[in-house]
């Protein structure tokens, strides 16, 4: 049975809001059109979420864009299936075949849609209210002041506070939580059968995450209304589905109800994915860090092997003295104004902030946007200068440190960016770029006498990417004709290059599909045991966090807030933001998905303030062995 | 918006005082005694010290500056050394004229240059595409002097229709500034194009289709407000350079413009005239630049709050 006649067979069993069948949908390529959605199936049912899971290159944004055609004007055309979709009219019609423009009454009346970028989706020359009211005047025929009115009750029942003052604003004076919520209010705004949510709350913060996931589900119940879920996150899909389709290379692999697809797995990718997957609570009652218990699957065909039993992480040599001491570091920036460019306010990026990172030990900085754990990092290489505080490298102070003792301290730190696309040079070859710390820091590998040093270089960039996972011929390309994990390899062989002491990893997995986020996880764990390096582990992902760290930092407005053991922090975490962070935090396992509906509110607070207006720090005090957290009441109100 | 205003019109101040510096140092600047120059190669050595004198370049150069820039706040610049006309009198007369065809071309120009930019972007790659471009690329490369001449031929000689050259009525104006603005058309057209393609790409046109804007107003409302506000810019810039007059338009259809006048004044070392011409173009930019900012704010609501 063909797969569109499978979801043909499974539509007439229930009456279907939107039944695809078949949908392939292909862009123009160099080499004629490539199909990106191939023969895909799936139905949903008025009041039913069903989410599509998948990678990048999956073909599931490509999927929800066509649903409304958008895909047209993105450069792709559907090329077969149908698009069966029931209106409000109780009339069926294929969306698949009319021109794209004739859709347009269909477009935000019927099914409505929220994408990813929450900064980027709204426009900025138009008002709030202006733009909710748009879609009110279009489709429903209201007057300006009614559609105003409209929209003023969109934005209360998106819980936005103070709706009012917000319908004359302008996106740019939003937050990215409220402009995500100004989205679903659009969205909604003329009451939809179906909402196709594209990666809603990728872009936001965890504790606002759960915000906009509760707002969406709150208001499916209240407008049953059924929710197309388009994730890579598959916490959220254990959070929000009913019903799961997994794509893969733009194909479904597998369908079916969420508990079924997280106990069961049936195709060899699902399983992949669901290893790769970081699970807050994995390591409960583990003391060391442990490696993702990998699958790798490399077509549809190839069985997933059994996975090793992976390796504890015991590399912390707690008896030597700390590699990395941070004692009262304080970053602010001067925010001027007005054109004698006068001192206005102050950033305090960071706020005596202490910590120490033993010899072969991972700490992880914890904390959402603006909580200064980057700065931090930043700070400790050297990027940024701090206000005060001392930082002590290996037993030496780096502010006495001349510049020969600087450049030294900048060879044995070493930094791993967020952007793998971002931080390697185009025009460089991967064999400079991964040779260039080497150069500037007139490192000389060891090698067999008479060799030169030329020739050493290359055979030590030849060895660095064979220990990253890549081939020695790879030296002569370019970035470009790698992937994002792979240039993420690439920049870990060029951190390790002069055998730093610790590396600084910046979000270093953030930007990576779940499975390479997994590798890369894995790669890093496996060249700390090999060298004995020191991480300072910088990360919003509390689940990655708990996969490698040895002790967690939790950071909030620039201080730390909980500082301890990762299992003490995970298991007993003190501070109140430290117990909101891990609340909100979806757990992928659909049997713990949270039942509570309370809605959540509250913004990230900035850490602008103005001058003379000094925040607080308390100390640290202890709690347990090695376990601090801050008595007071920062981030502490639930 | 006021304050913000205010604060624009505060920071030209300091603008000007460096170019009145500029322009004032200009004179003594140049190789040769300016009062031998004035008096004429005939004069007497008496005669010249006379005229330094009476222009008061005897004085210490403080002095002098802060004469000249009492003056030129009056709008007194002395007399022209060719016509011995005042300085003010002879560019009063020239600059209306060149503000008038300027704001016409400009007109015209940036309207057409808009409607091409725009056709020409969301058809792209076809054939209005294709058609729009070539007149754009044809309409920078083709020299104006040549245009202007195959005009006067056509429409003045040929068909009789238009004055083949002066200044007075509509008529007039008809082929010099069609002459003048087909250039800035086709940078507009051509620079519209690329700026309208960059804002359709955005994520809110994307937004604007999903609630389903019809295509039209996709267009003019949602992609051409954003993709408005580099345009301003351009047309600033344009409309500065053209307010300059322009020698081979107002040559070929002997217009009394600016331009010509520039010319004359630098053949004969005209430089009470140069001067006030400096000056006055440097003043036309500032201006224009304060009416871009302002134009600029009233598009983008970022800048105007911050």
């Amino acid at each position: 049975m063909s797969s569109a006649a499978a979801a043909a067979k499974s539509a007439d069993s229930a009456p279907a809001l939107l039944s695809v069948e078949g949908l392939s949908v292909a862009f123009d390529g160099d080499h004629g059109p490539v199909r990106v959605v191939d023969d895909v199936s799936f139905t949903v049912a008025p009041g039913e979420t069903v989410a599509i899971v998948g990678e990048s290159g999956s073909g599931k944004s490509v999927t929800s864009l066509s649903l409304m055609r958008l895909v047209d004007y993105a450069g792709g055309r559907i090329v077969g299936g149908r698009i069966r979709f029931k209106g409000r009219d109780g009339r069926e019609r294929d969306l698949a075949t009319p021109s794209a423009e004739a859709l347009t009454d269909m477009r935000g009346n019927d099914i409505a849609m929220v994408f990813q970028e929450p900064m980027t989706s709204l426009n900025p020359v138009f008002t709030i209210g202006d733009q909710i009211a748009e879609a009110v005047m279009l489709h429903q025929g209201l007057d300006r002041k009614a559609a105003r009115a409209e929209a003023l009750r969109m934005l209360e029942k998106v819980r936005i506070p103070e709706p009012a003052r917000l319908l004359d604003r302008h996106p740019h004076q939003l937050s990215g939580g409220m402009r995500q919520r100004v989205m679903i209010a659009m969205a909604l705004s003329c009451k939809p059968s179906l909402l196709i949510a594209d990666e809603p709350t990728t872009a936001l913060d965890v504790t606002i995450q759960a915000q906009i996931l509760r707002l969406i589900r709150l208001l499916q119940d209240e407008m049953g209304m059924g929710v197309i879920f388009i994730t890579h996150d598959m916490g959220v899909v254990a959070e929000v589905a009913d019903r799961v389709v997994v794509m893969w290379r733009g194909r479904k692999v597998e369908e079916g109800s969420v508990e079924r697809i997280f106990q069961a797995p049936q195709h060899p990718y699902t399983k992949a994915l669901l290893s790769a997957v970081p699970k807050l609570g994995a390591l409960r009652g583990q003391d060391l860090p442990v490696r993702f218990p990998l699958l790798v699957v490399d077509d549809a065909k190839s069985e997933a092997a059994p996975p090793a039993p992976p390796p504890v992480q015991d590399t912390v040599r707690a008896a030597d003295a700390p590699l990395l001491e941070v004692r009262d570091l304080t970053t602010r920036f001067d925010v001027r104004k007005g054109i004698f460019g006068s001192l206005k306010a102050r950033v305090h990026a960071v706020e005596k902030v202490s910590f120490a990172v033993r010899p072969g030990e991972t700490l992880a900085l914890v904390g959402e946007s603006g909580c200064g754990k980057s700065t931090t990092g930043r700070t400790i290489m050297g990027l940024q200068s701090a206000s005060s505080g001392s930082i002590r490298f290996d037993g030496l102070d780096t502010a006495t440190l001349d510049s020969n003792g600087q450049a030294k301290l900048k060879e044995k730190i070493q930094y791993i960016f967020q952007d793998p696309f971002a931080s390697l040079n185009p025009r460089m070859t991967v064999g400079f770029s991964v040779a260039e710390p080497m150069l500037v820091h007139d490192y000389v590998p060891a090698s067999k006498p008479g060799v030169s040093r030329r020739r050493a270089i290359e055979e030590r960039v030849a060895e660095l990417l064979t220990q990253v996972g890549l081939r020695p011929e790879h030296a002569r390309r370019y970035p470009h004709e790698f992937s994002g994990g792979q240039r993420q390899r690439i920049c870990i062989a060029r951190a390790i290059a002069c055998d730093p002491k610790l590396i600084i990893a910046d979000e270093a997995v953030a930007a990576l599909d779940v499975s390479i986020q997994a590798q890369i996880v894995n790669l890093l764990m496996e060249l700390q045991a090999k060298r004995g390096l020191s991480y300072l582990f910088i990360s919003h992902d509390m689940a990655v966090v708990e996969r490698v760290s040895h002790r967690v930092a939790v950071m909030y407005l620039g201080q730390i807030v909980e500082l301890g053991p990762r299992r003490a922090v995970f298991e007993n975490p003190q501070h109140a933001y430290t117990r909101r962070l891990m609340a909100a935090v979806p757990v992928a396992d659909p049997s713990r998905r949270t039942r509570d509906l309370r809605l959540l509110t509250g913004e990230i607070p900035s850490p602008i303030r103005s001058l003379g207006d000094e925040p607080s720090v308390q100390p640290l005090v202890p709690v347990g062995e090695d376990h601090f957290v801050a008595r007071h009441a920062v981030g502490g109100d639930f | 918006m006021l304050k913000y205003l205010v604060g624009r019109l505060a920071g030209i101040l300091p603008v000007l005082l460096v170019i009145s510096v500029f322009v004032f140092g200009f004179v003594h600047l140049l190789p040769g005694d300016p009062a031998r120059l004035v008096a004429g190669p005939d004069a007497t050595q008496q005669d010249v010290e006379l005229v330094r004198q009476d222009l008061g370049l005897d004085q210490p150069l403080w002095v002098q500056y802060g004469r000249f820039l009492g003056n030129a706040v009056q709008g007194e610049f002395g007399r022209s050394m060719k016509s011995k006309r005042p300085v003010s009198q002879e560019i009063g007369e020239r600059f209306m004229p060149t503000l008038y065809l300027t704001v016409v071309a400009m007109v015209w120009a940036t309207l057409a240059g808009l409607l091409i930019g725009v056709a020409s972007a969301t058809k792209r790659g076809r054939w209005q595409d294709h058609v729009g471009m070539v007149v754009a690329v044809s309409g920078i490369a083709f020299p104006s002097f040549w245009l202007g001449l195959l005009m006067i031929d056509l429409f003045s000689v040929k068909l009789g229709w238009l004055p083949t050259s002066g200044y007075g009525t509509w008529q007039h104006y008809v082929m010099p500034s069609l002459t003048l603005g087909l250039g800035v058309a086709a940078v507009m057209a051509r620079f519209t194009r690329s700026a309208f393609i960059e804002i359709a790409r955005e994520d809110y046109v994307r937004t604007a289709r999903a609630k389903g804007v019809p295509a039209r107003l996709v267009v003019w409302k949602h992609t051409l407000r954003n993709a408005l506000i580099p345009i301003i810019t351009m047309v600033g810039l344009q409309f500065g350079f053209l307010l300059g007059g322009s020698i081979v338009v107002e040559t070929v259809f002997s217009w009394p413009g600016l331009g010509r006048l520039l010319v004359d004044s630098v053949n004969y070392r005209d430089y009470t005239v140069i001067q006030a011409e400096i000056l006055l173009f440097s003043l036309e930019f500032i201006i224009i630049n304060l009416l871009v900012d302002v134009l600029y704010a009233l598009a983008n609501p970022e800048i105007r709050y911050s």
